[in-house]
């Protein structure tokens, strides 16, 4: 167990690239006069050439290496521990899918080379839409959108679309109190009115509220199912029957397919629309900003308003894999293809498991969400005490109320025990919430440890709760200020003044 | 946490302090706490008009985004223009310094359904 005195070598946040700078420190001596010619930078950019090289680091080579090998050790990634982010599936992503986006005959395309030039890249794609379209029961897909949300927002656009195609323009669009932030955020963005519906004290659609919303001013209705508590609404036929009645699209966030992978296509349930996280389900990198992909897949009757290119395949000899655009198409969404690397990772992954293999995945994921929920059912309060899906709500308020101890607390503390904390405060219908999603990757060994080290968390609650309020102890930089980073943050590097330019 | 009896309160914990045709809104200690430190207040404009019910801005913490909402129906006569450079205010003294507009009441009575302290209290379990 880790001590709150625990002494940490050489992990703190140190100095920053400029700190080490000095003037004429330099990386690879070159004995070499390459006679580069003169440029006048006036002559050639005007009055955007700027006035003074630019304020840049003169470093060791071997400092620049150890500057960001540290800044990498400090870090936590799903390559360093568990990282059961609830809803975010923070799985880990096989290094056979690394090699492959890495072949030098995909990682050294360029996204303007003629569409003869990049057949087997077309085909990637045109099998990845295919291969997509088949797990998720929709006839049409897009690999354009770069991330989850895009995808939201493009399908909005997408129905959008379809309603002003049949003179029919609505306005509004409802979600359950349980969606992502990101469902709002895209209805709003694509110029839509967010009506929002409570759901049921077990966590579901609230039928007679969503009846009660739906009306000829109804676009579409947004739906995580798998919900964002774990659970599959039973009733998600008549929830799409209940939608197409008025004439509104069904929206399916895919954030959460992994849970269902294999066993259950969206499209069967009724859904006009789907994103799918191939930054999630079909593991590939993400967090911190990397790139994502969050094609959309729609029903034959929206595939004429989807975004190009698209890829199709037709019999010739040369050049079968072509670019398409779809006639009515709400226009591009993404620069070029998409996230091309993304794409080869998911075929990769999709290719290796293949069809049993991805069902089994989804299994794996339910089982391993069930079997945390029991060993924790005592010593936590689970929101929705029923078996979950692939995730799985507890809540801290006992703990909150007896202690003064907080879900934030919690999962501070759990930084100390090596465990990336779960997604807190969400969903916001449950009180100190904890959701929990351990995803399929994790071994027995890791589940049995990261529920261990929650069942010490809610000991130390007991015993000690002024500990719990300064966790953690053992990490690169202590409990951070979040309030007052977000209410007056530093975001900027100040420039040396120009006497200390270059020197120290 | 204190709720006191000068005042009414909302089930969606707002207060309002009643005088004469006026009232000042702000948010109840049960519903700061909840929050957490509150890091941005979106404030209504004055001279906006809205029914009972209707949400008025919102108040972002670090852990949520809420929407305040006004328990009755009225006119924004002044707004807390502090909160906009000082959002932690509402977690410090909600009850004062935090307030966050003031209204003239469309229909005073209206303020007759809201809830006393003792009830708001018993409302939260």
């Amino acid at each position: 167990m880790p001590e709150q005195n625990t002494v940490t070598i050489n992990r703190g946040p140190r100095e920053t690239i400029y700190d080490l700078s000095d003037a004429g420190k330099r990386c690879l001596y070159v004995d070499a006069d390459p006679a580069l010619p003169a440029v006048d930078p006036v002559a050639r950019f005007g009055q955007y050439a700027a006035a003074e090289p630019p304020a840049l680091p003169q470093v060791n080579e071997v400092e620049i290496m150890r500057h960001y090998a540290h800044l990498a050790s400090m870090n936590f990634g799903v390559d360093v521990g568990m990282y059961p982010l609830g809803s975010c599936t923070m799985k880990y992503n096989p290094r056979s899918c690394e090699d492959a986006a890495r072949l030098a005959g995909f990682a050294e395309l360029h996204p303007a080379q003629p569409a003869q030039s990049v057949q087997g890249a077309l085909r990637l794609m045109h099998e990845l839409q295919t291969d997509l379209g088949e797990i998720a029961g929709f006839p049409a897909v897009s690999l354009q959108p770069a991330a989850g949300a895009h995808g939201e927002y493009t399908a909005l656009m997408v129905f959008r679309a379809a309603h002003a195609a049949r003179g029919n323009v609505r306005r509004k669009v409802i979600l359950p109190d349980t969606a992502h932030g990101t469902n709002p955020a895209s209805v709003a963005m694509a110029g839509y009115e967010v009506v929002q519906i409570a759901s049921t004290p077990e966590g579901l659609v609230d039928l007679d509220a969503l009846r009660a919303a739906l009306d000829q001013d109804t676009a579409a209705f947004m739906l995580t199912n798998p919900n964002t508590v774990g659970i599959f609404d039973p009733n998600i036929l008549e929830i799409t029957a209940a939608v197409h009645a008025v004439g509104a699209y069904a929206y399916c966030d895919g954030a959460n397919l992994n849970a269902i992978l294999g066993v259950v296509r969206p499209g069967d349930l009724g859904f006009d629309a789907l994103h799918i996280n191939l930054h999630k389900t079909f593991a590939t990198p993400h967090g911190g900003g990397g790139p994502g992909a969050g094609p959309i897949c729609v029903t034959a009757e929206l595939s004429p308003y989807l975004p190009g290119p698209l890829v199709q395949h037709v019999d010739s000899a040369e050049d079968s894999y072509q670019l398409s655009y779809p006639e009515q198409s709400i226009g591009r969404v993404r620069s070029f293809y998409g996230n091309f690397g993304v794409m080869v990772r998911a075929w990769t992954y999709i290719r290796a498991l293949g069809g049993q293999g991805l069902r089994d995945a989804g299994q794996q994921a339910v089982l391993s969400a069930n079997y945390l929920r029991c060993r924790l059912q005592d010593a936590y309060r689970v929101a929705y005490d029923r078996i979950c899906m692939h995730e799985f709500v507890l809540s801290g308020s006992p703990f909150a109320k007896a202690y003064g101890v907080h879900t934030l607390d919690i999962a501070k503390r759990l930084l100390d025990y090596g465990f990336h904390p779960p997604t807190i405060y969400f969903p916001l219908i449950v009180d100190e919430a904890m959701m929990i999603e351990p995803t399929e990757t994790e071994p027995m060994d890791a589940l049995d440890a990261f529920a261990d080290a929650l069942l010490a968390i809610a000991d130390e609650a007991a015993r000690d709760p002024e500990m719990l309020h300064n966790a953690p102890w053992t990490t690169p930089v202590r409990r951070l200020d979040e309030a007052a980073a977000a209410r007056t943050p530093d975001l900027c590097w100040q420039a040396p003044t120009a006497d200390a330019h270059g020197s120290r | 946490m204190a709720y006191p009896n000068d005042r009414k309160y909302s089930s969606d914990h707002e207060w309002l302090l009643v005088e004469g045709d006026e009232a000042t809104v702000g948010i109840t200690d049960f519903a700061q706490d909840q929050l957490g430190a509150v890091v941005y207040v979106d404030l209504p404009a004055q001279g906006d008009s809205f029914s009972a019910g209707d949400a008025i801005g919102e108040v972002e913490s670090v852990k949520s985004v809420s929407e305040i909402y006004l328990p009755v129906s009225g006119e924004v006569i002044a707004v807390n223009e502090a909160l906009t450079d000082n959002p932690g205010t509402i977690n410090e003294d909600a009850y004062d310094e935090g307030w966050i507009v003031r209204i003239r009441l469309n229909d005073p009575s209206e303020v007759d359904a809201l809830l006393d302290a003792a009830g708001y209290e018993a409302s939260l379990g």
